[in-house]
């Protein structure tokens, strides 16, 4: 008698109707579904459209002046044909070297301090928020900001415009992507792992050499990649500090070509050699940069592994 | 002649008194102890003597601050922020928290198993080298590892795999190796948070064995949940419980009773204990 009132009783107080497993296309719930899938999925191939136009419209243009002229020669004095962007690309090169050679002691070090060391107070926070306005700070400021502190005063030697004073401007926008991944790197690594090293009589310093740092050495190397690459294909801060030049780097306190300017300096003019050789940069540029982000991606695996 | 002989019977008494005394002596003493996390008490009024050669267990409720007293015995402590310490901790009868004592001496001489097997990034062999590095072992490395991985019962599962990494091991390996890394560099005590409770029941009795083979040469302190673990392992167990302030609605831990390990579970002096140990939680 009990039981049949409670089975009955569960059966009669059903709250919720008991439809058929089968899918039905046409319910509600259903037809939301797809019609939000098919919305999100036109969004986010939008979202990857202007990347595809971009480099197939970059290859297409640029792709076809690939020669071995073009990473090897002089850009031709206006109004003559062929020459090619060799001094550019040594003088990118410079440039990121100086950059990094400045930001990334300054930005691994202070990321170490920032997790490690910093007792979380105000100076760790300050030096935090600090560094995401630095993110946020349009680059061409930058680029003012080095050109009124070493270009303009000439400070070094009396050189005005040169490619030490570019790098510095690179490594003042490089530097807080290598502080903030530095950072989230070093937090994203065990707490367990710092007290076994403590354990067994480690010293802070050791602790940290020996083991967090290995430990997080993958995805600094990441950011600090994806760093240079942001850098390289900077012009704003370039225009002002490197300036530019159409023949070979002749010392780092000299102006120097970079790639970036020179695109910017020559897809303006009215020359159809300069026309085609602020392409071809364009593609090398787009090249070395996928390059650098393949290469992130290639590092960051190996920690997974 | 007679008086010289007199005081050197005087000296004699002296110097044996005072090896008796150091034998005897207890390897931990806690007087008053008190941990807060910033502003927040966490235990209060620890009184103890830890016996030296012995193993202690550590029991109580969750957030009773047996892990913190634990802790506070190596100055593991430090490095969670805001913690600060009260009273005395006396390790061979030296303040560990003296003004001019060096931390990373005092975990070197006493050191952790912790609740999750953490071994480094690294090889099995560098996981026990690494420890014996930084303390400028100078001698044959390779017979310090075999040693300590034999003193860990771990010898014969990893020799053929010396240079495989440390996670390559199942999780009582691991804590097995994370105790020979502690055993390496010869500590005076190893402290041990939960050292079995990441571990099926196979290897926590291997733990076990370990820790009745490591109590003739080191004086162990654990901390556990288990009460069969502490009945099985220890010579001394002390019982932890937390208690409301009475002037406001603050947790505290305290430790309610100290005693053997036969007296805690047989005949406990405190309701409190009694209750814990048969079951009966309120």
């Amino acid at each position: 008698m009990v039981s049949s009132a409670r089975s009955s009783g569960s059966v009669d107080s059903l709250r919720f109707q008991r439809a058929s497993l089968r899918y039905s296309p046409h319910l509600l719930r259903n037809r939301w579904n797809r019609i939000l899938s098919f919305f999100t999925g036109l969004a986010a191939t939008f979202a990857v459209l202007p990347l595809v136009l971009l480099l197939s419209y970059v290859l297409i243009k640029g792709g076809s002046l690939l020669s071995l002229g073009l990473l090897t020669e002089l850009p031709p004095p206006p109004g003559l044909d062929g020459g090619g962007i060799a001094n550019a690309i040594i003088g990118t090169l410079i440039v990121t070297l100086i950059a990094c050679l400045i930001s990334i002691p300054v930005g691994i070090g202070g990321g170490i301090f920032l997790s490690e060391y910093s007792s979380q107070g105000w100076f760790s926070h300050f030096v935090r928020f600090g560094t995401n306005v630095l993110a946020g700070v349009p680059s061409i400021i930058c680029g003012v900001f080095v050109y009124g502190l070493i270009v303009s005063t000439r400070v070094f030697w009396g050189q005005s415009y040169s490619a030490f004073a570019g790098g510095v401007a690179l490594s003042v926008l490089m530097l807080p992507t290598v502080i903030k991944t530095t950072d989230e790197a070093l937090k994203l690594v065990p707490q367990e792992l710092r007290w076994g090293a403590f354990g067994v009589g480690a010293s802070h310093f050791v602790t940290i050499t020996r083991i967090v740092l290995p430990a997080a050495l993958t995805p600094i190397a990441t950011g600090v990649v994806l760093a240079i690459a942001r850098a390289a294909g900077e012009t704003a801060p370039l225009i002002f500090t490197a300036l530019f030049s159409p023949f070979w780097p002749e010392g780092l306190l000299q102006p120097v070509a970079t790639m970036s300017v020179l695109i910017f300096n020559f897809a303006i003019m009215p020359y159809d050699a300069q026309i085609s050789l602020a392409w071809a940069a364009s593609f090398v540029l787009v090249i070395m940069i996928l390059g650098a982000n393949l290469f992130a991606r290639w590092l960051a695996r190996l920690s997974q592994i | 002649m007679v008086g010289s002989s007199f005081t050197d019977l005087i000296f004699f008494i002296f110097v044996m008194s005072s090896e008796t005394s150091l034998v005897n002596q207890p390897c931990f003493q806690l007087e008053n102890l008190g941990v807060s996390y910033g502003p927040h008490q966490a235990v209060a009024g620890v009184f103890m003597e830890i016996p030296r050669g012995k193993v202690t267990a550590f029991i109580g409720p969750s957030g009773c601050g047996k892990s913190t007293v634990l802790r506070a015995l190596n100055r593991m402590n430090d490095l969670i922020e805001g913690c600060s310490i009260s009273g005395k901790a006396l390790f061979d009868g030296q303040d560990l928290y003296a003004p001019f004592v060096d931390p990373v001496e005092v975990r070197r001489r006493i050191g952790m198993v912790f609740q999750k097997p953490n071994p480094f990034p690294k090889s099995i062999y560098e996981n026990i080298a690494f420890g014996a590095k930084v303390n400028g072992y100078k001698g044959d490395m390779d017979f310090l590892v075999e040693s300590s991985l034999r003193k860990a019962a771990l010898w014969d599962e990893t020799k053929d795999k010396l240079h495989a990494s440390g996670y390559a091991l199942s999780g009582g390996q691991q804590q097995r190796l994370c105790i020979a890394r502690a055993i390496a560099i010869e500590p005076e005590v190893i402290l041990m948070d939960e050292p079995c409770s990441a571990l099926d029941p196979i290897s926590t009795l291997k733990i076990e064995e370990l820790m009745h083979d490591l109590k003739k040469s080191y004086s162990i302190v654990i901390v556990t949940h288990n009460m069969q673990q502490a009945v099985r392992v220890s010579d001394m167990t002390g019982f932890f419980n937390v208690e409301a302030q009475h002037f406001n609605d603050r947790k505290i831990g305290c430790l309610v009773e100290f005693s053997s390990t036969e007296a805690i579970f047989n005949a406990p002096r405190c309701q409190a204990t009694q209750d814990y140990v048969s079951g009966r939680f309120c």
